[in-house]
């Protein structure tokens, strides 16, 4: 009599059946990013030209609609100052949850808050600096430092919570050296934890910057849109997102091939920033 | 180094080593860590300062309405400037129903297969390019389904609708622009975060209880089952959760081709809205007329809370993670 | 055939250490209680040429081995000499590793746990496995976790109650857990969790019983229960275990295996090996040399 029984095969099948569907799952979950990149280079392509590139939109309903550089530029000016207004504030707020607030209650608190922030539509961002700062018209209506803010504090928790995940792996006992040296505090923070966390700092930035280059609604009624050049913050200003936002609803076909190509434009500038993001950290760990 | 060199407030000792700094060398020290208190507070005030101030402005429309007629009310209409949001609330949660609905599934899976059928080196590459899917901005994926899934799928709906009309919600005729593009897209969108969770919930159960059950003869579907599945189902509701509250929140792609049609859709392919593509379709014309604005912003509140409770519950399950009796 | 062979009245070891005097003394001890009743005929398995590889690296190089039926052998040898490896090559837990596997016949009664048609969810069905570290599954009750590999075959209902009770009591744990077969698994303490995946282990029914360093995780008491255990289980069993534990593998095993640096050095009744080895490796890890 054999020691090995068989397995049944209704078991057999259902081991089969089960495998299959996962990969199926895996597959599927495969295709929509297959199609959005053929599609975006399928019908964003044509769109691009030199004068694609270096040319306003007309807004004009006949003739030529125009290229996109006022949205590119406007982009860049939005999610620069928006940077500058996150990324520090951000890095604070993260460094204050692990080198002064481990077991307080306070810090409790705010890193719970930041886990919510990570949960807030971004629609609602903007309209929070709308109310306080639109509606009110403190420094003027619609202005882009206005949507600059809205994208800050989409961007802020993102920022502090990598920011946190790589400031705690600094070793503690790298700082236990430089104190046993003498070292007040500060300068343990800016001396030592700070430079060696610096890659995943930069990682984490980079990624909200990514992330916020791609928002539209926060922008809606912070910063409008306009179709002229700008680089002054305290004006409106266009951008990519709501560039092609305004576009696709066009009936003009010339202004949707636009829209794909400012597509097409906007996720190759959110793709180098990831992949930036992303060797950021690799080099370090070569280093 | 001597022993007594931290400590700050020590008489010189005998030989006159001077121990006790000046006033001054704690100073930015206390400046750094006073600094960033501060920073941590002023975030936390400026949160509840624009919850406060959103709250104020939609109290026109609170008091007008009434914050459950508001709520509940079916009659969303601009012309008149009578506003009863159930058409946008019913809406919201349908599409985000039908996101998770669609979208968990396919990403718990693919998780799966990623951690525990695929070949290794086929395992970053397919966790690549999931993750990819995020990369995408939504404004894209709205002008993608525009011109590219709302023409495809029209016929397709109109087929679904009427084969199975017997179905409740099932049926009509179809425009194009319905509840079920949209939630199709937030299924997309939701795809990378919810996998990403999940792969990782399911990377943590312990190997202990996989060898156990492939020991006792278990076939992988069946190890799967009996060993992963039940660790990790805390974590995967968590995950879940979390895709609800982003689809609750996506604006831009489902404003795009959810119809914006102001109605309570009586199926499934009808046009319909939500909170957050209302606020943001509106908004233009809104600017000027205060019981709309205030309207809009009422509007973007009841989003804002929504989530906020979606999240929370999210994260008490996350939070509960493994079972009881296993050490993290 | 299950008689273990009664060796030459014990002399104290050449060597004269004092732990080797208490090893041989246990040994002795032991190899002088009555062999126990065989109440199901075990399966003896065969190990020829097996070889096991990690990538490229071969951990275990060319192993002939018999396990006798109905009787307990002992695996011991320093960290790192293959033995591990080897028991799971039985149960062909090996090959699960990400570019481990083995080769070589393993057989029971003389079929090929390797052969080209065995599917390896019946040979695991057949060698149970009991782990160092007890492994009760987190989410189910005791009664699930004994009925768990019994579920897979599709066993439900009175059948079911039945072979958990019986898979139970033959762990020695039905009377201590009878009335809370619905609590967590992993309520338990680690000796009765470890009697309890021994009874998830017997639940299914194998010919044989693997155990690698199955006390090592226990208290003494849990310990000596364990062993208890595995005196009895002999009777209806082929068992394994592999332990670091020189004075265990005295207490528990008829024969004993030493392995060094993946080879097979010598396998004997175990009180010979403590005894009397007859090779110069045995003997100055039983001495305690190495290792």
């Amino acid at each position: 009599m054999s020691a090995l029984s068989a397995v049944s095969p209704r078991r057999r099948r259902t081991d089969q059946a089960a495998r299959a569907a996962l990969g199926a799952g895996a597959a599927i979950a495969l295709v929509p990013l297959v199609l959005v990149i053929f599609y975006l280079m399928k019908k964003g392509l044509p769109a691009w030209s030199w004068h694609f590139f270096t040319s306003d939109p007309t807004g004009s309903f006949l003739g030529d609609a125009g290229g996109i550089r006022s949205a590119i530029v406007g982009t860049l000016v939005l999610v620069a100052v928006a940077a500058a207004m996150s990324i520090p504030a951000g890095v604070g707020v993260a460094l204050y949850l692990v080198e002064y607030g481990k077991a307080k209650r306070f810090a409790g608190l705010i890193r719970y808050l930041v886990d919510v922030m990570t949960g807030v539509p971004s629609i609602v961002f903007g309209l929070f600096v709308y109310t306080v700062l639109v509606i009110t018209s403190i420094g003027g209506g619609f202005a882009a430092w206005k949507g600059s803010l809205a994208l800050a504090l989409l961007m802020l928790p993102v920022v502090t919570r990598s920011a946190e995940v790589v400031l705690n792996l600094v070793p503690d006992s790298l700082r236990e050296a430089a104190l046993a040296l003498g070292a007040p505090r500060w300068r343990v923070i800016f001396r030592v934890v700070l430079p060696s966390a610096l890659p995943g700092l930069v990682t984490g930035s980079l990624l909200a910057v990514a992330r916020a280059a791609g928002e539209t609604a926060p922008l809606l009624f912070t910063a409008f849109a306009v179709f002229g050049l700008s680089v002054d913050p305290s004006q409106e200003i266009n951008s990519l997102p709501v560039q092609i936002f305004n576009d696709a609803r066009q009936p003009r076909d010339v202004i949707v091939t636009r829209a794909w190509g400012a597509a097409l434009t906007l996720v190759l500038l959110i793709l180098i920033t990831t992949v930036v993001a992303r060797l950021a950290t690799r080099r370090s760990r070569i280093a | 180094m001597e022993a007594g060199a931290l400590e700050e407030g020590r008489p010189s000792g005998p030989r006159g080593l001077a121990l006790r700094g000046s006033a001054l060398s704690g100073l930015p020290d206390r400046a750094l860590r006073l600094g960033l208190l501060a920073l941590a507070a002023l975030v936390l005030a400026l949160l509840v300062f624009f919850f406060i101030e959103l709250a104020n402005q939609s109290s026109l429309a609170f008091s007008r309405f009434g914050v459950f007629g508001f709520t509940f009310t079916n009659n969303w209409d601009v012309s008149r400037n009578i506003y009863g949001a159930l058409p946008l609330v019913v809406g919201t949660l349908i599409t985000a129903g039908v996101g998770v609905l669609i979208g968990v599934p396919i990403a718990v899976a693919s998780a799966l297969f990623a951690t525990e059928l695929c070949p290794r080196r086929l395992k970053t590459l397919l966790t690549l390019l999931i993750d990819l899917l995020a990369a995408v901005p939504s404004v894209v994926y709205g002008l993608w389904g525009i011109f590219v899934l709302i023409p495809f799928l029209k016929p397709v709906q109109q087929s679904l609708a009427d084969t199975f009309s017997f179905l409740p919600f099932v049926g009509g005729h179809v425009a194009g622009p319905s509840y079920f593009v949209a939630g199709l897209i937030l299924a997309i969108m939701i795809l990378p975060v919810v996998a990403a969770i999940s792969r990782e919930v399911i990377t943590t159960v312990p190997a202990e209880h996989k060898e156990a059950a492939l020991a006792l003869g278990a076939t992988r579907w069946e190890m799967i089952r009996m060993a992963i599945l039940p660790y990790s189902r805390a974590g995967i509701s968590g995950a879940a959760m979390l895709g609800l509250g982003r689809a609750i929140g996506e604006t831009i792609a489902v404003t795009l081709v959810v119809g914006n049609a102001p109605q309570l859709g009586k199926q499934i392919f009808d046009q319909g809205y939500s909170l957050a593509a209302v606020v943001a379709n509106e908004f233009g014309e809104a600017a000027s007329v205060p019981i709309h604005r205030s309207a809009l912003i009422a509007a973007g509140l009841v989003l804002f809370v929504l989530t906020l409770i979606v999240n929370a519950g999210a994260r008490l399950y996350v939070r509960s993670g493994a079972p009881e009796g296993v050490r993290r | 055939m299950t008689m273990t062979p009664h060796s030459s009245p014990s002399e104290s070891s050449s060597s004269g250490s004092a732990a080797s005097n208490a090893l041989a003394a246990e040994a002795s001890e032991h190899a002088e209680k009555p062999a126990a009743k065989v109440e199901r005929e075990g399966r003896e398995i065969k190990l020829e040429a097996v070889r096991a590889f990690y990538g490229d690296l071969e951990a275990v190089k060319g192993v002939d081995l018999d396990f006798r039926a109905n009787e307990v052998t002992a695996m011991i040898g320093p960290s790192g000499c293959g033995k591990s490896t080897l028991v799971r090559c039985i149960n062909r837990m090996h090959e699960e590793i990400p570019g481990a596997r083995a080769e070589g016949r393993i057989t029971i009664d003389g079929e090929d746990l390797y052969g080209a048609e065995v599917d390896v969810v019946s040979v695991r069905r057949a060698v149970g496995m009991v782990f160092q570290k007890p492994n009760p599954f987190p989410t189910m009750s005791i009664f699930d976790n004994v009925a768990a590999g019994v579920r897979l075959s599709g066993m439900k209902g009175g059948k079911l109650k039945e072979r958990v009770e019986r898979s139970l009591r033959g762990a020695g744990l039905w009377e201590e857990v009878k009335d809370r077969l619905d609590m967590p698994g992993v309520g338990l303490s680690g000796g009765q969790q470890q009697r309890l995946c021994i009874a998830r282990t017997i639940a299914v029914e194998p010919e044989v019983i693997l155990m690698d360093e199955p006390c090592s995780a226990l208290d003494p008491i849990a310990t000596l229960k364990v062993e208890e255990l595995i005196a009895e289980l002999k009777a209806s069993y082929t068992i394994v275990v592999v332990t670091h534990n020189m004075q265990q593998a005295a207490r528990v095993a008829d024969r004993t295996a030493f392995m060094l640096t993946g080879e097979m050095v010598e396998v004997a009744p175990t009180e010979q090996i403590f005894t009397n080895p007859s090779d110069e490796r045995t003997e100055q890890y039983v001495t305690g040399k190495f290792g």
